[in-house]
């Protein structure tokens, strides 16, 4: 490659990478406006519940409830609370929470590093499974094996993962008395979440992988390795595999925005404190300023991640040009 | 961010008449063919049946009390035993197998009477409602269903109702995307332009000539989201924001059972197994009717 191309593929990079950004305008305006919108939703007056936490009483009368809404602007069209609202937001103000007085915005980050790391925990177990388990599959395909990992994976796929969390316990921490039941700690305690959420991951990971190596190794360029009489295992391996990897690169920002979705759920069983936990403690206290920090918080986070594996996508197959 | 997602359909083609045999036909024996998608039926269909006929199978009323029987182990009474508060636990699984299916059912149906409309509506009109129609459905994809529901059930409040707003309120932009990428493709078409010659009002020819493309598409769709909407709503109970008890639904079942699963697991194993099972046979469904569908695939 000269040096021309080098630069020239660089610059391509930039302008890709410039282009989605801008394209991602109108996404992170939606998600605000989504926000902003799910927040009407919520049935009475807010404004009863700021006076509460602000003042630490009830407002005494209408009068000083009507008058508190003035001030605070909350008459004034969705609109213009919209860009005022929208305004606070960039500059990282999402409000207050209702419960613990403190800036939402404080809450979610500070909730957010037990969540990502079970995610990220889960995503390394469901990778670790559906590897061993697609290559096999895609090596006989319809074999013996093939038939299990297919059960295996419509399966994984159809049991509620807070169901196989409670089969977990029962088996690991119940009667086998190998793993802690909750809490957090040890790296032991990480297991068991992990795996919950790894199993069903894996379940779709594997057939992918199976499907993507079954079509790679289909092609010319495969059958020239193994008539040049390499052994089957290196023709895998070295060189089917890698092209193989591509398509399922592309799903992992879905699969991690998934876990991280499962992960809301698992915490609770596990006692996990994480988002999950803030979450649903904020719904149970009508904690209306943290749920639509929540909502912004999570979109805002999913944009980013599958922005971040498109581009990695880019990256490590130099064949695409955009 | 959209276009990573593997799609779950196949692309949306026109009729072609170019088949001795009727398509139907042909559809109907690629479906048969593949045991499966044979399997799923039989489970969504036993699974149905027995939610359609819990009244007459049903032992007990779910709901009843008896006293002196909390968590009694299976009997000629009991046949399943009954749980903490001494109620027929078969009854209540047949029972909640109405209420997990209907609830799942009725949103579905709601949520692709949506999808149709926004979809047909963004594809026919093009320009600016389009484009807005879109950017509502990109912003509702890039969020994780699961998630959004939450949000919206948490400033709705619990409840099943609830839930299952949120649920139709986050899934109908899947369909609403399909059913535009039809309309688009399908407006070209000689034979649509035939029918605007012919003075076919607009309403009409989308009714009549354009949506029968996307009936297999959102079929497809359908029973496969089936399957993800039943974990939701049970995921959503589970976590008490859906369903409430004492109601019999398989997600507030496993929720309430939590509390014994150790002393009594049987009253979380078999609302699991059954969710699994439906969910199961809605994915196997789904798989096999794309897999008949698609005339890309060799018989």
């Amino acid at each position: 490659m000269t040096q021309s191309a080098v630069r020239s593929t660089q610059s391509d990079m930039t302008n890709y990478f410039l282009r989605r950004l801008l394209a991602l305008i109108p996404v992170l305006f939606g998600i605000s406006l989504l926000a902003f919108v799910i927040s009407m939703l919520a049935p009475g007056d807010p404004a009863g519940a700021l006076y509460q936490q602000l003042y630490g009483e009830q407002p005494r009368d209408a009068e000083t409830l009507e008058r508190f809404r003035q001030e605070l602007g909350l008459n004034d069209p969705a609109p213009l609370r919209y860009l005022r609202w929208l305004g606070g937001v960039a500059q990282g103000n999402l409000g207050a929470s209702f419960r613990s007085g403190q800036p939402v915005l404080h809450e979610l980050t500070s909730n957010a590093p037990p969540t990502l790391l079970l995610a990220l925990g889960g995503l390394a177990v469901s990778v670790a499974l559906a590897f061993p388990l697609g290559v096999l599959s895609a090596l006989r395909p319809n074999g013996g094996f093939d038939l299990l990992a297919r059960l295996f994976s419509l399966l994984g796929a159809a049991m509620p993962s807070f169901w196989l969390a409670y089969l977990l316990i029962l088996l690991f921490a119940v009667r086998l008395r190998w793993l802690p039941v909750a809490g957090l700690g040890t790296w032991q305690h990480l297991v068991l979440p992990c795996l919950t959420l790894g199993l069903a991951g894996a379940a779709t990971l594997s057939r992918l992988i199976r499907s993507s190596l079954l079509e790679v190794l289909g092609q010319d360029y495969v059958r020239t390795a193994r008539a040049k009489g390499l052994r089957e295992g290196l023709v895998v391996l070295r060189h089917a595999l890698r092209n193989a990897l591509l398509p399922v690169v592309t799903v992992l920002g879905n699969r991690f925005a998934a876990l991280l979705a499962g992960a809301v759920i698992i915490e609770t069983i596990f006692a996990w404190p994480g988002l999950g936990k803030l979450i649903l403690d904020a719904i149970a206290f009508r904690d209306y300023p943290l749920i639509q920090g929540f909502v912004l918080f999570t979109g805002l986070v999913f944009v980013l991640v599958n922005l971040a594996v498109d581009l990695l996508y880019r990256v490590i197959d130099p064949r695409i040009r955009l | 961010m959209i276009d990573t997602a593997p799609a779950p359909t196949p692309q949306a083609r026109p009729h072609s008449g170019q088949s001795e045999q009727p398509p139907q036909q042909r559809v109907l024996r690629r479906f048969l063919r593949n045991r499966g998608a044979i399997m799923g039926l039989v489970l969504v269909a036993t699974l149905v049946l027995l939610a359609l006929l819990a009244p007459w199978l049903a032992p007990h009323n779910p709901n009843q009390q008896h006293r002196g029987q909390r968590l009694a182990p299976p009997s000629a009474e009991f046949p399943l035993g009954t749980d903490n508060l001494s109620r027929d636990l078969l009854s209540r699984l047949l029972y909640g197998a109405r209420l997990s299916l209907g609830a799942t059912l009725l949103a579905t149906v709601v949520i692709v009477l949506i999808g149709v409309l926004v979809g047909a509506l963004a594809g026919y009109m093009g320009g600016l409602v389009d484009s807005v129609l879109m950017r509502i459905v990109d912003t509702l994809l890039a969020f994780p269903g699961l998630l959004l529901a939450l949000a919206i059930v948490g400033m709705l409040g619990p409840g099943l109702t609830n839930a299952i707003i949120a649920v139709v309120l986050v899934g109908w932009a899947d369909y609403a995307r399909i059913v535009r990428g039809v309309v688009l493709s399908t407006r070209e078409q000689p034979y649509i332009e035939a029918a605007v010659a012919l003075g076919v009002r607009p309403p009409a020819i989308v009714l009549r000539h354009v949506l029968p493309n996307a009936l297999g598409p959102i079929i497809v769709l359908a029973s496969l989201e089936m399957g993800a909407l039943i974990l939701t709503l049970a995921g959503l109970s589970f976590i008490g924001l859906g369903a409430q008890p004492p109601t019999a639904e398989w997600g507030a079942m496993l929720d309430q059972g939590r509390a014994f699963f150790q002393r009594a697991p049987q009253l979380m194993l078999y609302p699991g197994l059954l969710i699994t099972l439906a969910v199961l046979g809605f994915n196997l469904l789904g798989d096999g009717l794309r897999d008949a569908l698609d005339p890309t695939r060799g018989e």
